[in-house]
């Protein structure tokens, strides 16, 4: 999203991205890869391939109706298009998925206006409690900083025991601002007052951490709609990004949490948080393809460094469970 | 939770049409609609694959008992078989050492700290006193997480910073607690990956220091298909006594839990809700194999309700819901409420036996017919509230033109609030409405 926007950035396809991609992802691929092996060697296509491909995707939480449709999918592809052994079906998915994450959320689906980015540039994040929403901030701070941007940090989970704490501690680790109100306070207020600020009108990125909420609590959903709602007042065109973070061991209620925070405040794209442990994050995938938010990151460990711009093709690697 | 199991079952065996037993063909197709429902509620898919087995084994040939339907009874025969899977609760083991230690260990994120102090808060009703160690060194500001839950709760907190290594901090805990009188220990630690080596070397080292007569896993009731992956690889280092699911106010089916327990036997001690630290309930395997099929969950739909509705004005209602006395007014508050709550049709799939009769109620819950209804009763007197009886035709005119809609409005209105309340009676009554599994 940034790399478009602001024309710097890492690129997915830069090697650096690609290894921590695949760094993160490769860590149980070898057990797999040789169970999949078998299945999808150099024999014919038979219902245990299948099942074995239908098997991998629910393994990675794609979903159990999703890995049914996708199969469902491939079976035609691979029959109009010959298709005949095992060992080549891999990649006829590989291609299938990644097209399907690239058709449902073309890179510019979060309305970045092109060109000169505002100034500041908002950034709203928000996730369920435990997602890991104030890590992902700071890793996202860190890299607008690293490209040489000033950021301002919004410490408006006034709910979380330490939660502003814990930013500001991360605000010194990275040298970035944060400001903050009263624990306990109303995280609206903070917000209109922070985003009025000095430091925050005379910087290139604002990026507001919210309190962790379920979505099914509707008081704190509104609460987060009144976050929202006091952004845009206070700057009409803002926020311009609104990030969901997603964790990558959810399992199908990651389904459920997207489809209500985009309710609630029209979500922009997607952290995948902590991709670095053994889950694939399948249900991200699910999440692209029903509601068209594209993935923009992926977390991969509890370092400032530790975030990539999304790659699909390494994404779907994982998620099949190959080396890419 | 609406897209029930019973439902999807019924469907399938209203096209089989009823029968007296079961035969294979219909389990077959019934296995089917179970995997689904099972993965769909995070079960991993191994033990999907297991469950499936059994109940199969189960129910071809089973006689179909005359008070349920096909659908209901493989759905009982299901039920059944997760609540096996689940087990007992245990109870929490603190009655030697000295003192007594909990080690509470997971993922990120996945709620310990907030655990601990629950736990924290639940020993010291019992009349304990207990002492929380801040073992977590690494997330920033997680010590003062900790203390500031102390600090709110009244709850005693051990720290030393983050510099000490975490297995010195948790030993020395021990020392303090014994000077203090502290009679139980909650030894919380930092999040951490199963595969990251030297963390897991660094949490075996703490629990060999302090000796813990439980140590529990934290996990989130989110958890999708890596649950036991991650259980098995904390069980295998650190003999795992107990789990606590977390966040089971959400909506997540905790299949995890399932597979947790089926493929470790650790057992499910607690389960957590909400972000108050009074909300850390006893496990109930009915409950909870109720929730992960999707039968709905009243307990769910009751704390939902907690959290918006007034609770002086909820005792009331349940007093009249179980005398069956309610009356339009109570129904205009409800009303109100329920918007407040979320979807219609998602708090009906709370209700266990409704995700089916949601549908066969007539009224088709839009939000603006909830307004249309708000605003009939909105336009009826006091008197009339509370008597929909006295309603007659000239009343009914009143009341059609004073909110805008017809006579018909205000007589689908009564009958439906009519059809309701009858419902409520046979509640009350303690009959539970046909379509249940077990009823």
């Amino acid at each position: 999203m940034f790399k478009r926007l602001f024309g710097r950035g890492e690129t997915p396809d830069s090697p650096g991205a690609r290894a921590q991609i695949e760094q993160s992802l490769g860590k149980t691929r070898t057990g797999l890869m040789g169970r999949l092996a078998e299945v999808f060697g150099p024999v014919d296509i038979d219902d245990d391939t299948w099942d074995a491909l239908e098997a991998q995707l629910i393994r990675s939480d794609v979903g159990a109706q999703a890995a049914a449709d996708i199969v469902a999918e491939l079976r035609e592809k691979a029959r109009l298009a010959g298709v005949r052994r095992a060992s080549e079906l891999p990649d006829v998915l590989h291609r299938v998925m990644a097209r399907a994450l690239a058709a449902a959320a073309p890179p510019a689906a979060d309305g970045a206006p092109a060109g000169d980015p505002p100034r500041p540039y908002v950034i709203l994040v928000a996730g369920v409690n435990g997602s890991g929403k104030t890590t992902s901030i700071a890793k996202l701070a860190h890299q607008h900083v690293r490209d040489g941007r000033a950021v301002v940090l919004v410490a408006a989970d006034t709910f979380r025991a330490a939660a502003i704490d814990q930013l500001k501690l991360w605000g010194e680790r990275i040298g970035v601002p944060v400001i903050a109100g009263q624990p306990g306070g109303d995280p609206g207020a903070v917000v209109f007052d922070a985003l009025n600020s000095h430091a925050a009108r005379s910087a290139d990125v604002v990026i507001v951490d919210t309190a962790g909420r379920l979505h099914t609590q509707a008081n704190l959903m509104a609460e987060l709609v009144k976050v929202r709602n006091v952004v845009a007042r206070v700057m009409p065109d803002a926020p311009h990004a609104t990030l969901l973070v997603l964790d990558a061991t959810t399992g199908q209620n990651g389904l459920a949490q997207a489809k209500a925070f985009t309710a609630a405040v029209n979500v922009t794209g997607l952290i995948l948080a902590k991709l670095d442990s053994t889950a694939k994050g399948g249900v991200a995938f699910a999440v692209v393809r029903e509601l068209g938010v594209p993935i923009a990151y992926v977390g991969t460990g509890e370092q400032a460094a530790d975030l990539a711009p999304f790659d699909a093709a390494a994404y779907v690697d994982g998620v099949l469970g190959r080396v890419g | 939770m609406f897209s029930a199991l019973s439902d999807k079952l019924q469907t399938v065996f209203d096209n089989l049409g009823r029968k007296g037993h079961l035969t294979e063909a219909d389990v077959d197709v019934a296995m089917r609609e179970l995997r689904m429902a099972l993965l769909e509620a995070d079960v991993s898919y191994g033990v999907v694959k297991d469950i499936a087995a059994r109940v199969r084994a189960r129910a071809v040939g089973a006689e179909v008992l005359r008070s349920l339907t096909p659908a209901q009874q493989v759905v009982t025969i299901v039920h059944d078989a997760l609540v096996d899977i689940l087990g007992k609760s245990a109870p929490l083991d603190i009655g030697r050492g000295d003192p007594p230690v909990i080690l509470m260990a997971g993922l990120q994120g996945s709620g310990k700290t907030t655990t601990a102090a629950k736990l924290a808060l639940m020993l010291r009703k019992k009349g304990k006193r207990p002492l929380l160690v801040a073992c977590d060194t690494r997330r920033p500001a997680a010590v003062e997480q900790l203390a500031a839950l102390g600090r709110q709760l009244d709850l005693a907190v051990y720290s030393e910073g983050t510099a000490p290594a975490p297995p010195d901090i948790a030993a020395r805990s021990l020392e303090h607690a014994r000077h203090n009188a502290h009679d139980v220990v909650i030894v919380d630690t930092s999040g951490r990956l199963q595969i990251d080596e030297a963390l897991m070397d660094e949490l075996v080292e703490i629990a060999r220091r302090v000796q813990p007569t439980e140590t529990l896993l934290v996990a989130d009731a989110m958890t999708g298909q890596e649950a036991v992956n991650v259980a098995q690889a904390f069980h295998a280092r650190l003999a795992l006594t107990g789990l606590v699911l977390t966040k089971v106010d959400g909506d997540a089916r905790g299949g995890a839990a399932l597979s947790i327990r089926a493929v470790t036997g650790v057992p499910i001690k607690f389960l957590g809700a909400g972000e108050k630290a009074n909300a850390l309930e006893p496990f109930e395997p009915e409950r909870l194999a109720g929730r992960i099929l999707g039968m709905g969950d009243i307990q769910t739909l009751l704390e939902r309700a907690q959290s918006t509705i007034d609770e002086d004005e909820a005792a009331r209602l349940e007093k009249k819901l179980r005398k069956g006395t309610v009356d339009l007014q109570d129904f205009l508050g409800q009303l109100q409420q329920i918007q407040r709550m979320g979807p219609i049709q998602e708090i009906l799939g709370l209700i266990p036996g409704f995700g089916k009769l949601t549908k066969q109620l007539p009224v088709d819950l839009d939000p603006r017919d909830l307004k249309r209804v708000e605003a009939i009763i909105l336009s009826m007197t006091p008197q009339e509230r509370r008597k929909p009886k006295i309603l007659n035709a000239s009343r009914k005119r009143r009341i059609a033109s004073g909110s805008g809609t017809r006579v018909q409005d205000v007589n689908q209105l009564l009958q439906q609030f009519d059809q309701m309340q009858r419902m409520l009676k046979q509640f009350s009554g303690g009959r539970l409405p046909r379509g249940l599994p077990w009823s």
